[in-house]
């Protein structure tokens, strides 16, 4: 199963879980459409309600960016990270 | 009988408690640190109070989180509280306003987003749907974006008459609607719009603030991008009452809590020089709805003073004599116990102050 590796700062949001095992696998679009349907509250952290990523958070599969579209394997390692562009003024 | 005076700023939402005189304040840390708070909705219609505030994480987006026991815990939703429906294809990117309707209609509360769009609750403001008939105006794709993004920042509904509900976006103007919201039409006869070819358009204003007198419904005041007006005809035409002020720049208008014809606001130089007028921290006082003005700085800091107060970062409080507070992007926060006249200092050094709110508890 895919693992979403959830940052420190977004586990109030899951749950207090740093790792979330989802069924889906194939894309990260497929895998985020889980997670906004198991836990919408971190779901709406990650993506606007177009589904689009938000601007300030970047997501790696496997080590390696990603996009929605971005090819997702049954053990693969998903990331997500506040981007260091983001932040208050 | 005090006042809790919520203060939203760039970083944090800060909760001020004062004494009995409204002079001296306990400031409690920061709440959502890290996250802009740009509007304090507050409900009295209940049985306590209820706050509504607007956070705003820069990097995981908007939201409201509620609190029912001023302050002490928050409770955010699963679910967006506030989104736009598939078919809009737009994304909020921020809460500029969050206000409960009329008392005629408990449990709802209404909100105004970037980019300019109006939802309602129907559940106190735990849910919002879009207004549609306001999102698919036909003015909407002429609707342009100020300095601060395209938002609609000003929700009055009619204290008379829940059908009746004025909002004010920037830039757009203001629009009405008399039906509940089926339907809205712009209300911008007499202000003006300096920045097109024809000063004088149906729509397109950058209003920056309307406030509603507290003894007649109808009269209205208005804050504008270079201007400041009034209405007596519930915004069917507007009148100049900038005459006597040293600027008509600025962005806050605070009507009295319960005195026909006093208002408030904080004039700036220019469009193009954003700071006070002279460089002076002066308020500026009507009593006779905007015919003439006066100063008022009795405690304010002396000598030259450069920092802005925000459309949203005024207020009054309900008691009498009434409170006024007013926060600055400096990160002072000022309060005034006798409408004006003697100022003191709640707080300073905080982020950039963009709301303030008082609540009589």
């Amino acid at each position: 199963m895919p693992v979403l590796l959830v940052p420190g700062v977004l586990r109030a949001e899951a749950g207090g879980a740093s790792r979330l095992e989802v069924a889906a696998a194939g894309t990260l679009s497929a895998v985020l459409a889980e997670v906004g349907e198991r836990w919408p509250l971190l779901s709406r952290r990650i993506r606007d309600e177009r589904g689009a990523l938000r601007r300030y958070v970047n997501i790696f599969v496997d080590g390696e960016q990603a996009a929605l579209e971005t090819p997702v394997a049954p053990g693969s390692e998903i990331q997500v990270l506040p981007s260091v562009a983001g932040g208050s003024r | 009988m005090t006042v809790l005076l919520a203060i939203g700023t760039q970083k944090g939402l800060f909760l001020a408690t004062g004494d009995d005189d409204r002079r001296a304040w306990q400031v409690g840390p920061a709440l959502f640190p890290g996250t802009a708070v740009y509007t304090i909705g507050v409900d009295l219609r209940g049985p306590r109070p209820r706050l509504l505030a607007a956070v705003d994480n820069s990097h995981f987006g908007p939201s409201v989180a509620v609190s029912d026991d001023l302050g002490a815990t928050w409770h955010e939703p699963e679910s967006a509280p506030i989104a736009f429906p598939e078919d809009a294809g737009a994304a909020v990117e921020r809460v500029w306003q969050i206000v409960p309707g009329s008392a005629a209609e408990p449990g709802v509360v209404y909100a105004g987003t970037q980019p300019s769009a109006l939802f309602r609750s129907a559940d106190g403001g735990r849910s919002f749907e879009l207004v549609r008939a306001l999102w698919e105006h036909p003015h909407r794709p002429q609707w342009g974006a100020g300095f601060g993004g395209q938002a609609i920042h000003t929700i009055l509904p009619h204290p008379g008459d829940p059908s009746r509900l004025l909002v004010a976006m920037s830039t757009g103007g203001v629009y009405r609607s008399g039906d509940g919201g089926e339907s809205w039409s712009p209300a911008n006869q007499g202000i003006k719009a300096y920045f097109f070819p024809d000063p004088w358009p149906e729509f397109g204003q950058c209003v920056h603030r309307v406030a509603r007198d507290a003894g007649d419904p109808e009269q209205l005041y208005a804050q504008n991008h270079h201007g400041v007006y009034r209405s007596t005809d519930g915004g069917d035409s507007w009148q100049s009452i900038a005459g006597t002020l040293p600027s008509d720049f600025g962005f806050p208008i605070v009507a009295h809590p319960h005195r026909p014809g006093t208002l408030w606001n904080f004039p700036l130089i220019a469009d193009s020089e954003r700071h006070p007028t002279g460089l002076r921290c002066r308020v500026y006082r009507s009593t006779d709805a905007g015919e003439k003005w006066e100063p008022q700085h009795e405690g304010l800091p002396d000598g030259p003073y450069y920092p802005v107060v925000l459309r949203d970062a005024m207020c009054a409080d309900s008691l009498d004599p009434a409170g006024v507070y007013f926060g600055t992007r400096a990160g002072e926060v000022f309060a005034t116990n006798d409408e004006g006249e003697t100022w003191s200092t709640v707080v300073t050094h905080l982020p950039d102050v963009l709301s303030v709110r008082a609540v009589a508890v």
